[in-house]
C-alpha cells in the first residue's frame, strides 16, 4: 500500500448475530402449510380472529391459539408503502410496493410484496392474490410465495377495513 | 428454514447483519490513514495530553483538537485480561490477551490485541511492538496484533 493512496475516510464495522431458530408450534404450522400452497392461521377457538401468521396465541388476552385454520391466498390491501432502497437481500427491482393484506378468512393482515402493479395505480382497498413458486419449488418458507399482484375484483370499501388500515 | 421430519418443530440458521459503513471524520480519518501506513497518530490536548488514538475535542474543556503526533509504534502494556479459549469472531484462534497499550509518547492507551503463547510472558510494563497486517486499510485491524518486543 503506497504512502501516497488516498486518505481512508471510513471503515466497514458489520454487525452479525447467527441464531439457530426455532420457529415454534403455530409458525411451523404455518410454514408447513406454505410448502402445500396453504395459508394457515391459527385462533384461540370458534368465532374468535384468525391470526395469520400464527405466533401461538391471541396478543389481546394471551390465550393459547393452536386451532388451525385455513384461510384464501386472495385479499385486500390495508395498507403499503413504495420501496425506493435498495437492499442487499431483497431481489425485486425498485421501486417495489410493499404491502399489508388482509386474506380473505384472517383478521390480521398479512406483510408481503405487491409485484405487476403500476406505482400509481396501487390502493387501500385493492384486491390482490398471491403469486405461488411452482410446485417443486414449494417449501416451508414464506418464499413460497413469490409475491402478490393484483387481482380483477371490487375494490373493498373502506369502511369494511378501517380498522385494519 | 430448515425442512423437519413428519411432526416436529421446524427449526433452522437465522442471520442478521448490519454490514455499517462508518464515516471516519477528520481525527480518526488521520488515525486509521496512519495505520494503513504503518504509523501511529495521536492529538494533543490541553487537559489529558496526546490522545491515542485521536478525538476532535479535549475531553475536558471541548475546545477544538487539531495537532496530531506521531507516537509509538512501540509501547507498554498498562492492563490486561487473558482470554483462554477465544470464540469464532475473536481476533485470534489462541490464547491471546487483551490489552491496554501506552504507546511511546501518548498519554492515553489503546485497546488491543496481544499475542504471546503463555499469560505468564505478561505483565503490566511489559514491551510490546505491532505487528502489522499485510492488507490495511481497513480499520484497527491494520493492526493484526501486538507482539514482545523482544521476539525480534
Amino acid at each position: 500500500m503506497s504512502e501516497e493512496a488516498a486518505p481512508v475516510t471510513y471503515i466497514v464495522t458489520p454487525v452479525r448475530l447467527e441464531y439457530d431458530h426455532s420457529a415454534g408450534n403455530a409458525a411451523t404450522l404455518f410454514l408447513r402449510g406454505l410448502a402445500q400452497r396453504k395459508i394457515i392461521g391459527t385462533r384461540t377457538g370458534p368465532g374468535q380472529p384468525v391470526l395469520v401468521p400464527p405466533r401461538g396465541a391471541d396478543p389481546r388476552t394471551a390465550e393459547l391459539a393452536l386451532e388451525a385454520v385455513e384461510v384464501s391466498d386472495k385479499g385486500t390491501i390495508v395498507s403499503y408503502s413504495i420501496v425506493r432502497v435498495p437492499s442487499e437481500n431483497i431481489h425485486f427491482e425498485l421501486p417495489y410496493v410493499c404491502i399489508n393484506i388482509l386474506l380473505d378468512g384472517a383478521d390480521v393482515p398479512f406483510f408481503h410484496v405487491l409485484q405487476n402493479c403500476p406505482l400509481d395505480e396501487v390502493r387501500i382497498g385493492m384486491r390482490a392474490r398471491a403469486h405461488w413458486v411452482p410446485d417443486e419449488q414449494l417449501a416451508p418458507t414464506i418464499a413460497s410465495i413469490e409475491y402478490f399482484e393484483p387481482i380483477d375484483e371490487p375494490d373493498v370499501p373502506f369502511d369494511r377495513i378501517r380498522e385494519h388500515t | 428454514m430448515a425442512e423437519g421430519s413428519g411432526g416436529e418443530v421446524l427449526r433452522g440458521p437465522h442471520v442478521l447483519e448490519y454490514p455499517y459503513r462508518r464515516s471516519l471524520g477528520p481525527a480518526l480519518g488521520r488515525f486509521f490513514t496512519g495505520l494503513r501506513d504503518r504509523r501511529f497518530e495521536g492529538i494533543r490536548s490541553r487537559s489529558a495530553g496526546v490522545i491515542v488514538p485521536p478525538q476532535e475535542y479535549d475531553p475536558d474543556t471541548s475546545e477544538a483538537l487539531d495537532e496530531f503526533v506521531e507516537v509509538g509504534p512501540a509501547g507498554a502494556i498498562v492492563s490486561w485480561t487473558w482470554v483462554t479459549r477465544p470464540r469464532k469472531k475473536q481476533p485470534l484462534d489462541h490464547p491471546f490477551a487483551y490489552a491496554l497499550i501506552r504507546l511511546d509518547g501518548a498519554d492515553a492507551s489503546l485497546l488491543h490485541v496481544v499475542d504471546v503463547g503463555d499469560e505468564s510472558r505478561l505483565a503490566t510494563g511489559v514491551r510490546v511492538k505491532p505487528r502489522w497486517a499485510v492488507e490495511r486499510g481497513g480499520g484497527i485491524r491494520d493492526i493484526e496484533c501486538f507482539e514482545l518486543e523482544e521476539t525480534e
